[in-house]
């Protein structure tokens, strides 16, 4: 291992580091407006568009991202549509996370005990009070979990984004693999990217946990 | 346009050769998942001990599986093992190796959470009436928590079939591989052929996860409904 050739890949390293960063705050934002979106459908079950969420959402859950980003990236340009790389993955992107989102919120929400919901109901709140001011708040408090987990999988998820050649972080290592051959220096810097990312974030997300679970009504 | 884009797929072998590296694939997710699972039971096992180093050590390997990126991973091991360690190994050796130690990490934290949560009065009635520590896990802790963690454990499979995608990245010749080898083939003949070959490929994971999903999905609401029933 030598120092000197990690010292050298660092300016490019940072330049991936940046892009990984964009692009999955970007598809984290994105992919939280689809959840909420999907799961308040869901949960007031409007008809027709509950069901097309439901298609959506078992489609994105069981198909992988690398092929959901090949069909963004080739096949839909022999359609007729072409985008940029890095817009196809943050498409691809916020499809995936849009319904992991969504199962999260849906999951706070069915979780509110039915103790709650039906004492709302017997003080006489209606369907919006009772989503309002029992259900919603309980709710984002038990979803925080699921979200702080879907969070760190979509940013590792843009670990994918090489495929479509997208200059992130590991497609930089791999870039520079295939010039210079040092695999071990490249992948060192790459791990430890990826730790300065996701270490510090997952312990914000576990005091975050403890916090609003202490939020939850009885506790 | 000439042909019908779909026609690629009835082209020679093409459909035989798709549906073998499907196969391949999903060979290489059996036998990870099994060999995982069984490690993780153990490790997840052993977690619940308190044994403070022993702990810390299997910590430290859940936490490296779970940050460092799948890809990384494959990488990580294509790479090094060759050079370091002088261990030749193809890549769907290397693909097994790391989807079953990924496996095996995810699967003890499952098991240590489905053990933990089997309440306490159960484990100490156990060890009211004299069983042993083995005894203990083998007839009280172990199968109750299996029912606990089976929504767990059966998404953690379809997660694994997903994931199998990124073989191609090491050069495995699995289904999307085979599939871009096609497209490449074929782009002059059916330029839309890459829809259908993409489209199927799709459809076959599809396929394999949905009805993984759909059962995980219905033993948790089977179990929401119990707990809220109670």
């Amino acid at each position: 291992m030598s120092f000197e050739i990690i010292k050298q890949s660092l300016p490019m390293f940072q330049q991936g580091f940046i892009l990984t960063l964009y692009l999955s705050l970007i598809g984290i934002v994105g992919s939280a407006i689809v959840g909420i979106i999907c799961s308040l459908v869901q949960y007031f079950k409007i008809p027709v568009l509950d069901k097309v969420l439901q298609v959506y959402i078992e489609i994105s859950r069981n198909t992988p991202l690398l092929i959901q980003l090949f069909f963004l990236y080739y096949a839909f340009p022999a359609m007729g549509i072409k985008m940029s790389a890095q817009l196809c993955g943050i498409i691809g992107l916020i499809f995936l996370g849009g319904s992991y989102m969504a199962a999260g919120f849906s999951g706070g929400f069915n979780g509110v005990s039915k103790k709650q919901v039906e004492s709302g109901k017997a003080i006489g709140l209606n369907r919006w009070q009772l989503a309002r001011y029992v259900v919603f708040p309980q709710g984002f408090a038990l979803s925080i979990p699921a979200l702080a987990a879907n969070i760190i999988f979509l940013i590792k998820e843009t670990s994918i984004f090489t495929v479509i050649a997208i200059p992130e972080l590991t497609n930089t290592a791999l870039d520079l693999i295939g010039l210079y051959y040092n695999s071990n220096e490249y992948l060192f810097v790459l791990v430890v990217a990826y730790a300065i990312i996701l270490i510090p974030l997952s312990i914000i997300l576990t005091l975050l946990e403890r916090r609003v679970r202490y939020g939850t009504f009885g506790n | 346009m000439a042909h019908s884009g779909i026609n690629v797929l009835f082209e020679g072998t093409n459909l035989t050769r798709l549906l073998l590296g499907m196969w391949t694939t999903f060979k290489i997710a059996a036998v990870a998942i099994i060999i995982g699972l069984i490690i993780g039971v153990i490790l997840g096992i052993l977690r619940t001990f308190h044994n403070p180093i022993l702990r810390f050590i299997l910590r430290i390997y859940l936490e490296f599986f779970r940050i460092v990126p799948t890809v990384v991973l494959l990488f990580l091991f294509y790479y090094i093992l060759p050079r370091q360690m002088n261990l030749h190994m193809p890549g769907t050796q290397v693909a097994t190796l790391v989807f079953a130690l990924w496996v095996a990490a995810e699967m003890s934290d499952i098991v240590r959470g489905a053990l933990i949560s089997v309440p306490i009065h159960q484990k100490e009635s156990g060890l009211a009436i004299g069983l042993n520590r083995f005894q203990l896990y083998r007839y009280v802790l172990v199968p109750q928590a299996v029912q606990l963690e089976l929504p767990a454990t059966i998404n953690l499979v379809t997660r694994v079939i997903k994931t199998t995608s990124l073989l191609m990245l090491i050069s495995v010749m699995d289904v999307v591989n085979i599939g871009q080898q096609i497209v490449e083939a074929n782009n002059q003949k059916y330029p839309t052929g890459v829809f259908w070959i993409y489209g199927l490929i799709f459809l076959l994971y599809f396929l394999i996860d949905y009805p993984l999903s759909w059962w995980a999905g219905r033993l948790e609401k089977k179990r929401l409904e119990q707990a809220n029933g109670e």
